[in-house]
């Protein structure tokens, strides 16, 4: 038996083991960092990360939650099979329910819902209320099938049976023009429907061609400004930012009174006689790619500018004295060292244009109306969160998607602001 | 040091937490504070000049103005989170009729309107809403641009003899009617024929042929606005909208009359209004016969208080859409119709339009 003794703990003078007392510095520092950035953290939580978490839960939970409204009818169509049509039970629950729900001004909610998944329902819901008030006795089945043929499809109670679930796919599909059949199984709205893949297919686009409009035109500038003397290159930057600081708003009226059949632009069309009438030049896909690239320009410009600034100029010079002509010189050796900015500038760019609501809803036409405008006609006019919230959240997955594309494309930690 | 920093944070979050209360915390209910909403513009306007400015006067009450664009969602979405801050909205009778049946009105109780029900126009329609104006939607052109103007509806959609572009509400109401009037369906069968599907689907049809040329309008203020700039050759809008155009900015506008859809305006309260004594003082301010009458000296709108019409002058009575002259071929508006199938309509027509 040889006995260990235990190694000696190194203590500080007050005899608290040294490595007790580190511990508790290291917290105390932990705890003040924390305690400073606290406060940001408290309002990203709040103004970011709690919001677009309700958005997402808002894209699948059904908050037309009906099972309240038809609590007997739900209990009913638990035993049905899902095939042909439900039996007399199911109907007398839902006659019970119905007059309960016109007593308290609920039953409209039912044909809301419903109408979500079969346009058209909600009228006959609503009228049907005010006529299923008036019935005194069964049997109910025959009767609410006389009333409205719609009571006597399979389709209305297997859509009402799946609205008992808290959670839905619906809006999610919906928001991608799917809908489900009476069989349950995912097909495609039909064509006078179908509208979301069209706008969201749109909206890159109009993105992408205002990205390229802005670094064509952004590109040249940028250049102009890193490589003037300071005295030229100041007033210039001023012209660049005077609209940067101008409200995006304001810009856009301005383009519109621009744009206009009897505005500047096509006044001096018709006063040099360069085309006969005026030009569609409002209320057009190219007003309002115009409009965007004009608002959306500084964004992709600055980030390119200043990385220009920090490339040396003797490195073309160093290339041109080694034999490179002035094209090669540039694009060989000076272009390479701009992608950090230009890649940048044009992802700022396109996942900024991605969101744009007001200008092409004031420049724009009917076509040319970007998922924002969807965004917005969901709660304003349809009143349907679930909806909106659907087309946001895909809206997002699509830009990650893509940002994860660009990412292995070009690399975000390349990119550099400055 | 050590102290000065924990209180620094501490005080920030102490503001953070303040700030994030103001934002929960819903304001006091002010006892003599009234938010009324309305459509804005010329029409809003008049409802100033002859209600809200004298029975702020009168009462001493605090009134707030918005305005919207008749969008049942608003109100729906407060109804619903229980803040109500809209405690007097004008609404048009689908509104009143569709939002009654969602049960997110208060029911109106004529005692404390202090009118009795008969005296107003379409009163007995309406079990949540309260009759203010007759007001129609019209088409109308520019006289000095256009020498010979259209006539009838079917030149609203003929592009031959009118070539450019129409100002039409961003709405399939009175549009779809319209559409019908001019592919031939006399105004006393448009309801039959668009409570059909194929009688939509011929509506749809019928504006598809304009559709290119249309510029679509969702303020009151912007018909009038697009005729003066010249961007749309006629444009429908609401006829005091265009009167006051004439009156006020010495506009030649020239409203067309065939098939102009007449309809009322009401007032209405969103349920669980924490003002609505003052709410319905209001309302009970704006219905009398005088203040009606007077209304008519800024916007030429029918009155909803039939005793109103003795009151008012004979040179504004013939601009009002109820003169007998302009009522010769007059859609008879079925609100009943709108409040059932209104939302479903607007929602393929929101998908034509993005096509």
């Amino acid at each position: 038996m040889v006995a260990t003794t235990a190694p000696d703990i190194v203590r500080t003078a007050d005899g608290v083991p040294l490595k007790l007392k580190l511990q508790r510095v290291e917290r105390s520092r932990r705890l003040k960092a924390l305690g400073l950035v606290l406060p940001l953290l408290i309002f990203i939580v709040m103004s970011f990360v709690v919001p677009i978490g309700t958005m997402l839960k808002n894209a699948i939970d059904d908050p037309e939650d009906i099972s309240k409204v038809l609590p007997a009818t739900m209990q009913a169509l638990q035993s049905w099979n899902g095939q042909d049509i439900p039996d007399e039970s199911v109907f007398a629950a839902f006659v019970a329910d119905i007059k309960q729900a016109q007593k308290d001004k609920t039953s409209a909610l039912v044909g809301k819902r419903l109408n979500y998944e079969i346009p058209g329902i909600r009228s006959k819901v609503i009228a049907g209320a005010r006529k299923i008030e008036k019935l005194e006795a069964g049997p109910y089945k025959d009767a609410l099938i006389a009333m409205d043929a719609v009571w006597g499809q399979q389709e209305t109670w297997a859509t009402i049976k799946r609205a008992s679930s808290p959670w839905t796919a619906f809006y999610l599909l919906a928001a991608l023009d799917f809908e489900r059949n009476a069989d349950n199984a995912i097909q495609n709205v039909p064509p006078e429907q179908a509208i979301y893949r069209t706008i969201f297919v749109r909206t890159f686009w109009i993105a992408f061609q205002v990205t390229l409009a802005t670094l064509l035109l952004g590109f040249p500038v940028a250049y102009l400004l890193a490589t003037l003397p300071t005295r030229y290159s100041n007033l210039l930057m001023i012209f660049v930012l005077l609209p940067f600081w101008t409200s995006l708003l304001v810009r856009t009226t301005a383009w519109f009174v621009l744009l206009q059949d009897n505005g500047l632009i096509n006044e001096v069309i018709q006063l040099l006689h360069l085309w006969d009438g005026p030009l569609r030049l409002i209320f057009s896909r190219f007003g309002t790619i115009l409009a965007m690239t004009h608002i959306q320009l500084p964004f992709t410009l600055l980030p390119i500018y200043s990385v220009m600034k920090t490339i040396s100029p003797s490195h073309v010079r160093a290339a041109r004295s080694l034999g490179a002509g002035p094209f090669y010189a540039f694009w060989r050796v000076y272009f390479p060292q701009t992608i950090p900015g230009i890649a940048a500038g044009c992802l700022l760019t396109f996942i900024l244009a991605l969101g744009y609501y007001i200008t092409p809803a004031l420049v724009g036409g009917a076509t040319d109306q970007m998922v924002s405008s969807m965004v917005a006609l969901a709660i304003n006019q349809e009143n349907n969160w679930g909806k909106a919230s659907a087309l946001g959240a895909i809206l997002l997955f699509a830009t990650l998607i893509l940002f994860t594309v660009y990412n292995r494309l070009v690399g975000v930690d390349k990119m550099k602001f400055g | 040091m050590k102290i000065r920093m924990l209180m620094t944070s501490a005080l920030v979050m102490a503001g953070v937490a303040a700030f994030a209360l103001t934002l929960t915390k819903p304001a006091a209910a002010d006892d003599k504070a009234l938010t009324v909403v309305s459509w804005g513009g010329a029409y809003q306007h008049s409802q100033q000049e002859a209600y809200i400015k004298p029975f702020a006067k009168e009462t001493g009450t605090k009134i707030t103005e918005e305005e919207y664009n008749g969008e049942i969602a608003k109100i729906r979405a407060m109804v619903e989170a229980k803040a109500v801050t809209w405690d007097v909205v004008d609404v048009d009778t689908q509104t009143a009729l569709a939002a009654c049946a969602e049960g997110i009105l208060e029911p109106i109780d004529y005692a404390k309107v202090g009118v009795d029900k008969s005296k107003m126009i379409g009163g007995d329609q309406f079990d949540c809403a309260v009759p203010t104006i007759l007001y129609s939607t019209i088409f109308a052109y520019d006289a000095d641009k256009l020498k010979d103007g259209p006539k009838t509806v079917a030149d609203l959609f003929d592009l031959k003899k009118f070539p450019g572009k129409r100002a039409l509400q961003k709405n399939p109401f009175i549009n779809l009617e319209w559409a019908l009037m001019a592919d031939g369906v006399a105004t006393k069968d448009l309801y039959k024929v668009l409570n059909t599907k194929e009688g939509v689907d011929r509506a749809f049809k019928k504006l598809d042929t304009i559709k290119k040329d249309v510029v679509w309008w969702e303020a009151g203020a912007q018909t009038p606005q697009l005729l003066a700039d010249g961007q749309v050759v006629m444009g429908s809008t609401w006829n005091g909208r265009i009167q006051n155009a004439v009156v006020n900015d010495h506009k030649n506008f020239v409203i067309v009359w065939d098939g102009q859809a007449p309809d009322y305006d009401l007032w209405a309260i969103p349920k669980g209004t924490p003002r609505l004594d003052l709410a319905y003082q209001f309302i009970a301010f704006s219905t009398r016969a005088d203040n009606q009458a007077n209304q008519t000296n800024y916007i030429s709108y029918g009155p909803g208080n039939k005793d109103a019409i003795a009151l008012i002058k004979p040179d504004v009575l013939k601009d009002l859409p109820s003169a007998p002259d302009n009522m010769k071929n007059a859609i008879i508006v079925d609100p009943q119709f709108w409040a059932d199938h209104g939302e479903e309509l607007r929602d393929r027509f929101n998908a034509w339009l993005a096509q």
